[in-house]
Formats: C-alpha cells, sequence, structure tokens
C-alpha cells in the first residue's frame, strides 16, 4: 500500500495515459494519430469535389453539439475515437464481427465501426461517455457492473454495456436468457460471459428499483 | 485478410434524397458506383481494397424506400427496412411470420438493427476464395479455386454449379420465395417486376451477379402478395454458431392443409446452390397428401436427388433433407 502511494508521488497526481492521450486529442495535438490513420495521397483533398457530402458538419453525441470535419469515407468510430477524443469507443475488429464499437443511434445499437458518420447526420449518437447521468450518478448497467466485478480484461465492456443499457431501458424484467439475445452480437475473449450475464440481470433488477 | 487496413480509400459520397437522383448517379459513374445500404458488406470489401468504386451511392436519405404499407391483402416492403423492423413489425409477424423469423435469424441485433431487408437479399456471396481477392471466374478470372482437387468447400454448393461452386447466403431470401414475392427493379428506363424465383440468378447465367440487378439498377419494392397470409410456415437456420453465422443450409416453407391434407406448399431451401432453391418437385411430392413423416422423408429425398457434392460438403444433402422432411412434418 505504502510502495504504491510513493509511487504515485512522484509523478504527476492523478495522471493515467488514459487522460494524457484525452488531453492530446482535446487540445488539438491529433497530427500524429491522422497522420498515421487519415495518410495517402490525395486524402485532405478528397471529398471535396463534384457535389459529393459536405465534409463539415454537427454532430450530436451525448447531448452536445459537436462541430467536426468528416472525410466522406470515415466511419463513426474513426469520428469518435480521433476526432472526438470519445475514445471508450473501442475498436475491436473494425469489422462487425466483435461488438466492441457499439454505440447507440437514436437509442439503437450500431456497430460504429461499420457506418459512415455521415450516415448519422442529424440523429442522437450516445455512447459510453454519456451513459452515466451529468451529477456523475453512475446507469444502472454500469452500477451493475461495478457490483458483480462484470468483465477480466474489459476490453470489450463498453461495447457490451452499450448493448445492455439499450436492453434494459426497453425491456424491464427482462430473462437471463433474452439478456443473452441482446448481448448476442458482442464477443468477449476472455470468455467471461457468465459474470456478464450475472451484470445484465443486475442491471435489470437495479432499473425495476429506479423504475 | 491477415493485414488489417483501418481506412476506407478515399472516395465520393452521395446522398440522394429521391430515387431519381440516385439513378442518375447511378447512370453518371457506372460500373464506378457502388450502391450503398446498410453497408455492413460493402465496408469489408472497401478495407480490403477489393472492391474500389469511385463513388458511393447511400440510399439512406430516400424515404420512400424504407417502411412497410399494405397493399390490398398483401403488404410493400421498402428495400431499406431494417431487418430488425422487418423481425417484428406487427403486419409482417401476424400475417408473413416466415419472413420476420428469417429476418430475426441474420447475424447480430446490431447488425439487423443496421442491414436492410434489401442488402439482405441483393448480397453478394461468402465464398473465401473469391472475398479474399483470388482471381476467380466470379472476380473476372479463368478458375475456381474453390472446386480445386485440394479446395476448402464445405460451405459450397451442391446445386446449380457452372465453373462457380459459391453459394446465395441470404436467410430472407428463401422466405420471399416461399411466398410468392415480386421484387421490383427500377433503373433510368424504367420499372421491372420480377418473381423472387427469378430475381436470383446461377452462375449459368451471369456468373459475376447473384440477382438480375445490373450496374445502374436499384431494388424498389419487395411486394408480398396475400396469396400465403396466415398459412402454415416453417424456417430453419443450420449454422456452426448461433449468432453472426451465415447459413450451411437454410429452409423456409409455406403451406396450406385442409382435412389433414396438404393443398398447396412452397418449399424454398438456400445454402446449397448459388440461388436460393424452389424445390418444385418436392412441393408436387407433398400436395394431396397427408403431413406424415414418411410424405416428409419422401419429399427430402425427392429433393436431394440430382445433387452433385464437393470434396468436403456432403454433409449438405443429410442435412437438407431433414430439413424438407421437418419442414412437411412440422404440418401434423
Amino acid at each position: 500500500m505504502t510502495e504504491v502511494e510513493i509511487i504515485r508521488d512522484r509523478g504527476p497526481r492523478n495522471y493515467s495515459r488514459r487522460k494524457f492521450i484525452k488531453g492530446v486529442i482535446a487540445a488539438g495535438a491529433t497530427v500524429s494519430a491522422s497522420s498515421y490513420l487519415f495518410r495517402g495521397p490525395g486524402v485532405l483533398t478528397a471529398g471535396q469535389a463534384r457535389g459529393g457530402v459536405e465534409r463539415l458538419m454537427t454532430l450530436t453525441v451525448n447531448g452536445q453539439q459537436r462541430r467536426v470535419d468528416v472525410l466522406p469515407y470515415e466511419t463513426l468510430a474513426m469520428t469518435l475515437r480521433y476526432k472526438l477524443g470519445l475514445t471508450g469507443t473501442k475498436l475491436g475488429c473494425d469489422r462487425a464481427e466483435c461488438g466492441a464499437c457499439t454505440v447507440h443511434i437514436d437509442g439503437v445499437t450500431h456497430y460504429s465501426c461499420s457506418m459512415l458518420t455521415h450516415q448519422v447526420r442529424g440523429r442522437e449518437i450516445r455512447t459510453i461517455e454519456g451513459l452515466e447521468s451529468p451529477d456523475g450518478e453512475l446507469h444502472p448497467v454500469q452500477q451493475a457492473v461495478m457490483d458483480e466485478g462484470g468483465f477480466q480484461c474489459a476490453f470489450c465492456a463498453p461495447g457490451f454495456i452499450m448493448s445492455m443499457a439499450a436492453f434494459v431501458e426497453d425491456n424491464p424484467g427482462a430473462s437471463r436468457a433474452q439478456c443473452a439475445q441482446a448481448l448476442s452480437g458482442n464477443l468477449c475473449r476472455c470468455g467471461d460471459y457468465n459474470k456478464i450475464l450475472d451484470s445484465a440481470e443486475r442491471a435489470v433488477e437495479l432499473m425495476d428499483q429506479r423504475a | 485478410m491477415a493485414v488489417i487496413r483501418d481506412m476506407i480509400p478515399p472516395c465520393e459520397l452521395f446522398q440522394p434524397a429521391s430515387i431519381g437522383d440516385a439513378l442518375n448517379l447511378l447512370d453518371q459513374y457506372g460500373e464506378n458506383s457502388w450502391v450503398l445500404a446498410g453497408g455492413l458488406d460493402s465496408f469489408d470489401w472497401f478495407k480490403d481494397r477489393i472492391k474500389r468504386p469511385e463513388a458511393i451511392v447511400d440510399l439512406g436519405g430516400i424515404e420512400e424506400l424504407s417502411g412497410i404499407r399494405a397493399d390490398g391483402d398483401g403488404l410493400v416492403i421498402g428495400p431499406m427496412t431494417s431487418l430488425t423492423e422487418v423481425a417484428t413489425h406487427p403486419d409482417i409477424v401476424g400475417r408473413f411470420g416466415l419472413l420476420a423469423q428469417a429476418a430475426e435469424h441474420v447475424a447480430t441485433p446490431q447488425i439487423r438493427n443496421q442491414g436492410t431487408l434489401g442488402g439482405n437479399l441483393a448480397q453478394d456471396t461468402r465464398c473465401w476464395y473469391y472475398r479474399g481477392g483470388w482471381p476467380c471466374y466470379r472476380a473476372g478470372g479463368n478458375i475456381c479455386y474453390a472446386s480445386a482437387p485440394k479446395a476448402m468447400n464445405a460451405e459450397h454448393c451442391v446445386f446449380g454449379a457452372s465453373r462457380c461452386v459459391a453459394i446465395n447466403p441470404s436467410d430472407t431470401a428463401p422466405a420471399t420465395i416461399a411466398l410468392d414475392a415480386q421484387m421490383v427493379v427500377t433503373n433510368s428506363s424504367g420499372e421491372t417486376v420480377y418473381d423472387a424465383e427469378d430475381f436470383f440468378i446461377g452462375p449459368g447465367i451471369d456468373i459475376e451477379r447473384m440477382t438480375v440487378m445490373e450496374p445502374g439498377d436499384l431494388l424498389t419494392a419487395i411486394r408480398i402478395p396475400g396469396t400465403w397470409a396466415g398459412a402454415d410456415f416453417y424456417f430453419e437456420k443450420i449454422r456452426d454458431r448461433q449468432s453472426w453465422d451465415f447459413s450451411l443450409v437454410t429452409v423456409a416453407s409455406a403451406m396450406r392443409t385442409s382435412g389433414g391434407t396438404i393443398q398447396d406448399a412452397r418449399i424454398s431451401v438456400n445454402g446449397v446452390a448459388p440461388y436460393p432453391m424452389r424445390l418444385d418437385e418436392a412441393e408436387r411430392a407433398v400436395i394431396g397428401q397427408a403431413p406424415t413423416d414418411d410424405i416428409g422423408v419422401a419429399a427430402g429425398d425427392i429433393a436431394i436427388r440430382r445433387a452433385q457434392p464437393l470434396r468436403h460438403n456432403a454433409y449438405k444433402l443429410p442435412l437438407m433433407k431433414n430439413l424438407v422432411r421437418r419442414a412437411v412434418r412440422a404440418e401434423v
């Protein structure tokens, strides 16, 4: 315990790798990430000509209006992570085959890796960052995952939690089997499905208590 | 593909608001255009650099292409209607439950929320040689890798091969055939209506396409006539895993029975040929008969009679035979 305290005192206070990355993106210093992801000749000029879509757009993300410059062929996961700094949404397979990138569009789950940002213009996007209430109270699903210790490595967790949240909000009193069906579009490579389903059942209880 | 590539290569994106605008764009770009419905298959092609369209035409903004409405005693379904809506719409669930069941068996909840009925019907084959970018017949080359002596072809066809041995992977396609649905295909010179059975084509007709649609064509409506409303339906999809997976063999059937005999029947099977097959002979064998297990077995035997399995897919024959048997027996 003391060792941990000492190590923490040496570095900047409460500064994690995650916060550092988010800080870099928020500060607009996305040059390195952009030059890696959006490289290639003609990339920056493509999409402006010949009557295609307008690149500058306003997205509604977690209740906020965000102005952003989006390439015509850019996926929503790319925009969320690398333009808006919302790195809670994970990219697993980038092929609609794992579910780690699940977000809500108008309250319905979608794989953000497999839709274009231009397809969601004017629609309500909700990511894992938008689940807790403004006063910091966790969403019942987040609380349930905390209570049940729902995940091992938890890389898949944001996707699972988004699928769970969309489901329990619409289906009070759902059974474990129904939860499993609702979560059948998400994979966990740790194979932690039992605890994930325990969390889902707990989330249904918490949701009912809150209602 | 072993190499993961993050970005879709540069191309134009158009989001027309009407069918007319979309058709103009398709005519303008011709073979270099790509029609985008749900996009779940399209983006894989783009990310893998195997399909490189110049212009993507996104149909998502065309209101008249989505939604379900009554048409006499039948229904008209917009091709951009999501599979979730098809699977849950009261009119479809109540009267054409076969199509609802088929839509419910596609992939995962997220994919059904975004994937469309039109996209599911018009989807390309899953043959991994073709998907992997190999220059096979279907890709414009002059060889079929999947029927080579050492090929892995467990998921390929047992009927209808013509140089290409790929299958049609759609879950909803056999349901449209069993329901006598019609497909409305529109291009800049007008509208053509095809019976579902004729909409899907094999490599003997055109080796590079799965349906009658050519560049410049749009699927603009799926008409379900009242013919089979409230009939006895049977749908079963066999796959290796219960989520995400494409079918190995799928059966969809519609039947009317009265006085203990089958009055009329439609039986369609997918996953066994480059197109969803309608089993005319098996249908004729069961009409006028009682829906017993014996008749089911007989129909199954007839169904697989002319099959020509490849090295690794003979297992599809007993699978198909038993699915046909179950479809007939389900009426007991």
